[in-house]
This record gives structure tokens, C-alpha cells and sequence, in this order.
């Protein structure tokens, strides 16, 4: 089915779009939520598991101390309250990837609320309000065998993996964000890579979207403007790259819209992601969504983090990513707008490692937000998912830096690196990129270009100096780019004009 | 006890079967082969046991005696054998908690509970009939067998803990763990003579029990004396990681203020009679015989130098309704695991229907008409909705009941009661009833309610059949109820001259 969808332009002329986000994120714990399971990814299926995590009759949980400081750490760096008293709550449905029939989840009782995140689009700040944050536990994974797209429909047989069940998982849940306008895609992406970046300054999740650390739940809306009332959502679960947050809002945007147009309503429902083509498909409608008779787990007894260890967490914040952005935008002499570019681009922490390794900060970034940018968007993944690293960068810019290629050169090197050919200077080596010195082979070839161009040296000559380009030009030719420009001029001036 | 015979070896105390065996008079093969030889003639008749492992059990007790024989050192209870209710999870063991939906399933880990035992040197003698799930008071929702009790073979033995009262009153074992949620180890324990204790909640661990309602599931002691009570409750208790309710408190002195209880001297003990159960205008229900050996055991009480009071307990009143939305709703949520994806029963799995289909059709024929009258129950309990009225308000009356012990506990040490309503009851004669049935856990759903720890002592017979005696008092305060029962058992085996025990099959 292909949904009927309205230009963006021309949605935003009459809706105002809502949109909220539920984010999920697994802890990087050693052990899992509620046992001593490990939580490594990729082991093999069913190998990290216990009589807890399997949920087998008889066995209880236990609460994992670092899943619990981490959240409070995630709260606190949100700007939340943390709550004195906190308890689990039973969510009950069933499915075969959750073992005991419930998750151990948090319901009214959240371990902080009330907090906020500011975060920036084209130099505007959007502050988006963060309603809770509260742990619970990861389910298993479902792996459907026998049919063609790994989806449920059309298999034969279905296995179960729980070596994911029990990680420790943080929800993290926005109050709706009105007013985004036109900007509400990138607000969503700048909201998920703004937390992303926290996560990760605070330690406590890998946060691998790749490896689904970290996946939103987008919910949008679309009221018509100057409307007091929001509109009905649609939640569009389990969006898992930065990318994929951005598509599936203004997917939703322009799916709505048309909905609304043709004067019907929006059904409230969960819908699904397509990563191939951008779109999303209709889920579980809410008219027929579980009830899942929470109650208060009682098997676990309610978490009481007294004042003193929040307030010792809090002072022991590492500098969160807002911070640490106006630090190195002062340190590497950018501007607001500079900066900015880096960030949206999702590619600060990949400037400062490259910065780290050795990059002067404008290379860094005129490689990152330029060359590799453009590679990026031409293969369709985002810039960490390139398969070179800051190092690697920084190594290339080392080589410009030290003649040793020039840009072109360097662009070449960049290909080797890319196709996996290893390190730069062994790419250059290896496909011979390095800028020929004042050789016997470049002195030979300017010679050449002067003989066969001689009305062009004779205008040098005259003191037409500009004219000079054709014949670096044509150096430029003879040895296919590998000279330097700079040299190759200078050779011919000692010639033509004996200065 | 040179001279034991087998009989002598299955009617005496576990208490004093661990002495002879460490004086050297018994072995532990002697003994475990005594009752083993007892279960293989009485168990087609009694019912008790689901699974006896005869050769496991005479290979434990072969390695406690090599061990003895060595010269190690050993705790008070190896040698002794023992049965566990079925809801305890143990290693290698089938365990079933009396449904067909665990039929076959044997466990990868035991319960801390059964792990304890073992460490302590006790030989598993097998695992015992019950309620599944602990649904009941008669024993007779087992998916398995009818369990009757030893007085009388047409009547039930109690329940859930059926499986483990039948065998210690019928001399199938010294002694037993049962499991007491609204009265599953007291119910029974009085309904066939014996001793049971429900411990403080938190204070055994749950760990590797089959949830029923875990914020009532206690493991405790079903034994032939009081002293025997307090031996196995030190055995089993005391803090343990693996249960977050678990109480961070050292393993209460149990056994010293059972001996010091026999001594018979309560003077300065304030005793609290709870009018709200069977006391004046509180009488409907409750068996006249019932009350007559209530209130001459409060008698004896006081004959020890016991102050006697009464006590009102207004909330008591609701603890039924209350106790049948919180039980089944945790209930709802515990058994849901049981779906056919992982262990145990799976029904319709034959390629022809999908997920859910194969769920429901498992959990249709896997769980008894009381397992499903309570899972619907509480499920409904729990909905959206209804919550606040139900769930929620049970929760309040549970508040109510604790203030109502909290204040009683101002004015007197311990509260007394009956155990039950009445004796047991001819088998078949409530099971259409399911109220009737509820009414057996109406004197011991308060303390259940309320997390405190309360035991059932015997205090005589009643048209032949034992009756009950429940000492209730504040949490933690185990040795309390221990004290008070040892001396009323003490006081009573002197005034009639055996233990009633004795008296049963009219042996005595």
C-alpha cells in the first residue's frame, strides 16, 4: 500500500506539527538488570543466561546497583528530580521474548522526573522537557526462520534468543514539543544526537545504534494551525539510526497531512520504520491495545537513593556534551555557526578525536563536514559509519600538511583508505600518490610544457605573469596531479622570468 | 534408643532421631530406609508424596553416615531425612508444584531453601502433594492424586501443604517444609495434629519457591513438636541475596526459646485473644468443639502465669475479600510465565496454529479450575478500570490489618486464635464451594496480610480430629511464638500423658 503524501512546504502552510519521543537505551552494566548474566554483545543465542533471566519458576531478582546509579546519573544530567522513593511495577503481556509473562519495568512511580535538554537547530535552541526517566529491562530477541524477509508473516518457525533479556534499558520520555514548525524532523535528530552524546559523556551505554543500544519510539501529530487542541499521534516505534529519526517525522508529517486533507482522521496507532524506503507502515492500533495490569513488582523492594549519594553523583557529572561544545568551539577559534555545522553533521566527537590525533581543528573539520560529508550522503550512511577513522583522518591531513600529497592526492588516498587498503601513508605508497619532488622526471616535463607552448612563454615572458597557469596546467597533466602546483610555478618562473 | 524398632523411628521426634544419630545408635541408611519401607506400605493409601527417589535418598544417607564415620564435623540435622513440598524448586528433582503444566519439568538449580537442607545433611526422602500452585485447603486441587489425612482417610488432609501434613502425621517422614501464603502450613498442620510455623515475611528466603503471591509467600516448618519446628526454621532461615525481600537480620535463637518454653513458666506474658476470630458475636462458622479446645488452651496459658486479654481487631473482618483480590492478582501475574515457549507443558504445537492459539490452549488444559478461577480473578482485579476499587483498596484494608496488630501489639506480647474454623472436612464435601473452601484461611489470613509470624500448635481433639492453636506475634518476633507453643505443648502432653500425635489410628 502507498500512503498518498503532502510536499513538507506545503504541510507546514496548514498544520502545526507535535512531536514526542521515547527513547530507549541499553546500559553498558557488566551484568544484566536483575542477575549476574553478562550482557556482551554477539555471544552466541541463549549462552548468557540463568534461571532469573529465563524467568524459570522460582527465581527472583535482584536489582543491579550500577544500572540504578546510571540512571540517576542520565536523570541528573537531564536536569531531573530524582525521587526519593522509587518503586518497580509489574507490566504484564505475552509474548515469547519476555520469560516471566511481564517486564520489570517502572510505572507511576519513575526514578526521575521533570528535567530538560536544550537543543539547537540552525542557531535556534529548542528546549524539549523530559517527563521521565525510569529503568526497566530488555526482552529477548525473535528471530522468524523460513520466510523471505525475516518478518514474522511467512515464516515457518520462530526462535527465541535471550542472552538480551534482562539488560538493563533507561527510558528516557519527552512531554509532547509543540512549536518546531518546519524544523520538527530536525529537532527530533538533534534531541536523540544531543542525548546520544550525554550517554556517551556520561559512560553508560556504548550506545551503538547499530547494535539497537539505542532506539526511539517517534511520535508525531498535526494540528491544523491556530487549532488549541494537538492532534491524534501516531507512534513510530523502534527507529534506530539518527538519520531514520529525521525521515519518520516528516514521513508522519507528510503522511498526516494527507490523511487530514481528504478529511479524514488519524487513527492512533504504533506504526513501523522502513530503513529502505523512508516510509513508515500501520502497527497495533490503540483501540485494541493490551491493558498491562501494572501493579508494584513485589518481588523487589522500592529503591530510596538518599540525598547525600545524589549529590555526590551530581558533583561527580563528567562535562556534558552542551559544555564541553563551547569549550572546544573557544579552543578551535570557531564561530557559533562553525560549530554548529560540526554538531548537526554528527560530527563533533569525530573533529575532536581527529584533533586529538594530530589535526589541526580547521583540517579536521573541513575534512569531516567536506570530503567525507559528501562520501557519507553519497553512500547513503552517516559519517561514523564510514570506515575510516579520526586517526586515520588526521593522518591524511598530516600528509597535506607535509606536501607530501596535495588535496587531489589526498582525495585519491582517501579512495584506498575507504576501499580498505589500509592506513594513508600506505595507501600513497601503494597507489604511488606522493607529490613528485623537483625530479629529474618534473624538471624534465617542465622543460616540455615551455617547448610546447611557446606563444604562452613568450607572454610570461612579456610580463604577462598570469598567463603562466596554462603551463602549470599542463605540468599538472603530464604527471597526472602528482606534482605540486606551488613547485611547478616556481620552476617556471626561474625560467621565463629568471626571478 | 539401642532398641529402636522401625516403628520407634517413624513416630519419634526429628529432634530426637538427630541425637541418635549422632550418638552413633542410628544410622542415617537405617533410618531413611525405615521411612522409605513406611512409604512403600502406607503411601497408596495416605497420598502424600508425588515422587519418592528411594535410591537417591539411601545414597545421601550413605555419604552423611561415610561422613560421620570419618569423624566430621556435622550440623545437628545430617542424617535426618526430610520431605519437601513440591513447590520447591530442587536440582535435578521433578518439581511440579501440583500442575500438569510442569509435568516432567526437573529444575537446573534448587531452591535456597532445599540448598540449605542439603548443606545442613538432610536426605531428601521425596516431594509431597499439593494445591497446585498452593490454591486451596484441602489439597484436593492437585493435578495428581487425592491426599488423605492419617485420623481419617475419608477427610482431607489440609492444603495446600496437604502432601507434607499427611506425611508427618502418617509417620512418611519426621518432618517437613510446606509453604504458607493465606495458612497453607498452620491450616494443615492443625487439621492433622502437627506443629506448623509461618515465619516473619522476609525472613526465609523465596528464592526458588513457585510464586503464588509473592508478597505473602512464606516457606516454613511442619513438624511433630514444637522443638522440631524451631530446629528446621534455624536450618532454613536467615538472610540470603538472592531474594531482595529477604530481611538482612542473623538467624533468630528459635530451638533455645523452644527449650526454655517447655520449662512452662509465661508468667508476665500479656496474651491477646482476638475477638474478631470466633470470639463473642464472631462465632459463625467456627465449630463449637473448635472453641471449646481454644479456650481451654488459653486456659492453660494463663494456668502458667499468662495475663489474658481480649483484643479487637476490626479490620480482621475484611482480610477474606482483601486476601482474595491481592493473592489472585499477584497470582494473574506469577503463572503467566507458564505459556509453553520455555519448559513444561505445550499443547497444540502442531504446526495448525499460531502463537497465542498454542498459548491459550496450553494454559487451557495445563492449569486446574481453581488455578484458572484465580488467575481470571486476579487478572480482572488488575485491570484498568478496577483497579483502585479492587487491588487498590485490598491494599488499604492490608494497611488497616497491619495497624490493627501494630496497636494490639501496645497491649499484649501475643495473639492467640484458632488455627481453623473447623476440622477437616470429608473429602469432596467443598469442593463445589469455593467460599466454603476460602472460610478454612479466615484465622490465618491476618498475619499472612500482615508479614508477621504465626504458629499452629495442637490443643486437642474435636469428634476425634486434632484442632488447631495459632500464637501470632510481631515481626521478627518468631521466638515468641515458639516460647508460648512449647509451653502449651509441654503443658498438654504432660496433662495427657503422650503427645496427641500418639493418639493417632487410636494408637495410644
Amino acid at each position: 500500500m502507498t500512503d498518498t503524501l503532502v510536499d513538507l512546504d506545503e504541510v507546514l502552510t496548514r498544520y502545526e506539527p507535535v512531536i514526542g519521543l521515547e527513547t530507549h537505551v541499553e546500559l553498558g552494566t557488566a551484568s544484566k538488570m536483575f542477575c549476574g548474566c553478562s550482557t556482551t554483545f554477539g555471544a552466541e543465542p541463549n549462552t548468557q543466561t540463568c534461571p532469573v533471566c529465563l524467568g524459570l519458576p522460582g527465581s527472583l531478582p535482584v536489582v543491579n546497583a550500577d544500572a540504578i546509579e546510571s540512571t540517576i546519573r542520565i536523570g541528573l544530567a537531564l536536569g531531573c528530580r530524582i525521587a526519593s522513593w522509587s518503586r518497580f511495577a509489574r507490566k504484564n503481556y505475552f509474548y515469547p521474548d519476555i520469560p516471566k509473562g511481564f517486564q520489570t519495568s517502572q510505572y507511576d512511580e519513575p526514578l526521575c522526573t521533570a528535567g530538560h535538554l536544550d537543543v539547537e537547530v540552525d542557531g535556534e535552541t529548542y528546549r524539549v522537557e523530559i517527563e521521565r526517566v525510569h529503568i526497566e529491562e530488555d526482552t529477548g530477541k525473535n528471530l522468524h526462520v523460513g520466510g523471505a524477509t525475516g518478518r514474522i508473516h511467512g515464516a515457518d518457525h520462530s526462535l527465541v534468543d535471550y542472552n538480551r533479556a534482562g539488560i538493563p534499558l533507561v527510558e528516557i520520555v519527552t512531554r509532547p514539543i509543540p512549536g518546531t514548525g518546519a524544523r520538527a524532523p530536525e529537532v527530533a535528530r538533534a534531541y536523540v544526537t544531543e542525548l546520544r552524546e550525554i550517554l556517551l559523556a556520561l559512560g553508560v551505554s556504548e550506545v551503538r545504534m547499530e547494535q539497537g543500544n539505542l532506539r526511539s519510539d517517534v511520535n508525531t501529530s498535526l494540528a491544523p494551525i491556530g487549532s488549541l487542541e494537538w492532534g491524534t499521534r501516531t507512534e513510530t516505534k523502534n527507529v534506530n539510526s539518527l538519520r531514520s529519526v529525521e525521515r519518520a517525522v516528516r514521513y508522519e508529517m507528510r503522511r498526516q497531512a494527507a490523511v487530514l486533507d481528504a478529511g479524514e482522521r488519524v487513527v492512533q496507532e504504533t506504526r513501523h520504520f522502513h530503513e529502505d524506503t523512508g516510509s513508515t507502515s500501520e502497527g497495533r492500533s490503540k483501540e485494541e491495545a493490551t491493558d498491562y495490569r501494572y501493579f508494584p513488582e513485589p518481588d523487589l523492594v522500592p529503591i530510596a537513593p538518599d540525598e547525600e549519594w545524589i549529590e555526590k553523583l551530581r558533583a561527580a557529572l563528567p562535562e556534558l556534551p552542551a559544555a564541553r561544545r563551547a569549550r572546544l568551539q573557544e579552543e578551535w577559534g570557531l564561530s557559533a555557526t562553525e560549530m554548529a555545522w560540526i554538531v548537526n553533521a554528527g560530527a563533533l566527537g569525530l573533529v575532536s578525536e581527529t584533533v586529538a590525533a594530530g589535526a589541526t581543528p580547521a583540517d579536521a573539520r573541513k575534512w569531516w563536514l567536506g570530503e567525507l560529508a559528501r562520501r557519507a550522503n553519497d553512500a547513503g550512511v552517516e559519517l561514523a559509519e564510514l570506515p575510516v577513522t579520526p586517526r586515520q583522518v588526521a593522518e591524511l591531513a598530516g600528509l597535506v600538511q607535509a606536501g607530501t600529497v596535495n588535496d587531489q592526492l589526498a582525495r585519491q588516498a582517501l579512495d584506498g583508505v575507504l576501499a580498505g587498503e589500509g592506513d594513508p601513508a600506505a595507501v600513497v605508497e601503494s597507489r604511488g600518490l606522493a607529490v613528485m619532488g623537483e625530479s629529474d622526471e618534473l624538471v624534465a616535463a617542465v622543460d616540455a610544457a615551455i617547448e610546447g607552448n611557446p606563444d604562452v612563454a613568450e607572454k610570461v615572458r612579456g610580463g604577462k605573469v598570469q598567463a603562466i597557469g596554462a603551463l602549470v596546467g599542463a605540468v599538472m597533466k603530464t604527471t597526472r596531479g602528482k606534482a605540486d602546483a606551488a613547485t611547478v610555478k616556481r620552476m617556471l618562473e626561474e625560467r621565463l622570468t629568471g626571478s | 534408643m539401642s532398641d529402636v524398632t522401625a516403628t520407634d523411628i517413624t513416630t519419634t521426634s526429628a529432634a530426637a532421631l538427630g541425637e541418635a544419630l549422632r550418638a552413633g545408635e542410628l544410622s542415617s541408611v537405617e533410618v531413611t530406609r525405615a521411612y522409605l519401607d513406611r512409604i512403600q506400605a502406607e503411601d497408596a493409601t495416605i497420598g502424600a508424596y508425588l515422587h519418592v527417589d528411594a535410591e537417591a535418598a539411601l545414597r545421601a544417607a550413605e555419604q552423611v553416615d561415610a561422613a560421620r564415620a570419618k569423624g566430621e564435623e556435622l550440623g545437628p540435622l545430617a542424617g535426618v531425612p526430610l520431605a519437601l513440598k513440591d513447590v520447591v524448586v530442587t536440582e535435578g528433582v521433578p518439581t511440579t508444584s501440583g500442575s500438569k503444566i510442569l509435568e516432567g519439568w526437573r529444575p537446573p538449580y534448587d531452591a535456597t531453601v532445599a540448598a540449605r537442607l542439603k548443606a545442613a545433611g538432610t536426605v531428601l526422602l521425596g516431594k509431597t502433594n499439593m494445591d497446585e500452585f498452593a490454591m486451596g485447603s484441602s489439597t484436593e486441587n492437585s493435578a495428581y492424586r487425592v491426599t488423605r489425612n492419617p485420623w481419617d482417610t475419608d477427610r482431607i488432609p489440609g492444603g495446600s501443604s496437604g502432601g507434607s501434613s499427611a506425611a508427618v502425621a502418617a509417620g512418611l517422614a519426621p518432618w517437613a517444609i510446606g509453604t504458607d501464603t493465606g495458612g497453607s502450613i498452620r491450616q494443615p498442620a492443625a487439621v492433622t495434629g502437627l506443629v506448623g510455623h509461618k515465619p516473619t515475611y522476609g525472613s526465609v528466603s523465596r528464592s526458588g519457591l513457585i510464586a503464588f503471591s509473592s508478597s505473602l509467600d512464606q516457606a516454613g516448618p511442619m513438624t511433630r513438636t514444637v522443638l522440631d519446628a524451631a530446629l528446621l526454621h534455624e536450618a532454613i532461615g536467615g538472610h540470603d541475596p538472592l531474594d531482595s525481600t529477604s530481611i538482612d537480620a542473623p538467624v533468630p535463637v528459635l530451638a533455645e526459646a523452644a527449650r526454655r518454653g517447655a520449662g512452662g513458666d509465661l508468667s508476665g506474658l500479656r496474651v491477646g485473644v482476638v475477638t474478631e476470630l470466633g470470639g463473642d458475636g464472631h462465632t459463625d462458622g467456627y465449630e463449637p468443639g473448635v472453641l471449646a479446645r481454644v479456650a481451654e488452651a488459653v486456659a492453660l496459658l494463663e494456668g502458667m502465669g499468662a495475663e489474658v486479654r481480649q483484643v479487637s481487631c476490626p479490620a480482621f473482618d475484611l482480610a477474606l475479600p482483601a486476601y482474595y483480590l491481592i493473592a489472585p492478582s499477584e497470582a494473574s501475574s506469577n503463572l503467566a510465565r507458564f505459556d509453553g515457549v520455555r519448559y513444561g507443558l505445550r499443547v497444540g504445537d502442531d504446526g495448525s496454529r499460531d502463537l497465542d492459539e498454542v498459548m491459550a490452549l496450553t494454559r487451557e488444559q495445563g492449569f486446574g479450575h481453581e488455578v484458572k478461577r484465580r488467575i481470571i480473578l486476579g487478572t480482572y482485579a488488575l485491570s484498568s478500570g478496577y483497579y483502585d476499587a479492587y487491588y487498590g483498596q485490598a491494599q488499604k484494608v492490608r494497611t488497616l490489618i497491619t495497624r490493627d496488630f501494630t496497636s494490639a501489639w501496645d497491649d499484649v506480647d501475643v495473639l492467640v486464635s484458632p488455627t481453623s474454623p473447623t476440622v477437616a472436612w470429608p473429602i469432596g464435601a467443598r469442593v463445589d464451594d469455593p467460599i466454603a473452601m476460602y472460610a478454612a484461611d479466615l484465622c490465618t489470613l491476618p498475619a499472612s496480610l500482615a508479614g508477621i509470624p504465626a504458629i499452629s500448635v495442637p490443643c486437642g481433639l474435636s469428634e476425634g480430629l486434632p484442632v488447631g492453636f495459632q500464637i501470632m506475634a510481631p515481626a521478627l518476633a518468631d521466638d515468641r511464638c515458639y516460647r508460648v507453643a512449647a509451653a502449651l505443648e509441654a503443658a498438654q502432653d504432660a496433662a495427657r500423658g503422650h503427645a496427641l500425635l500418639d493418639a493417632i489410628g487410636g494408637r495410644a
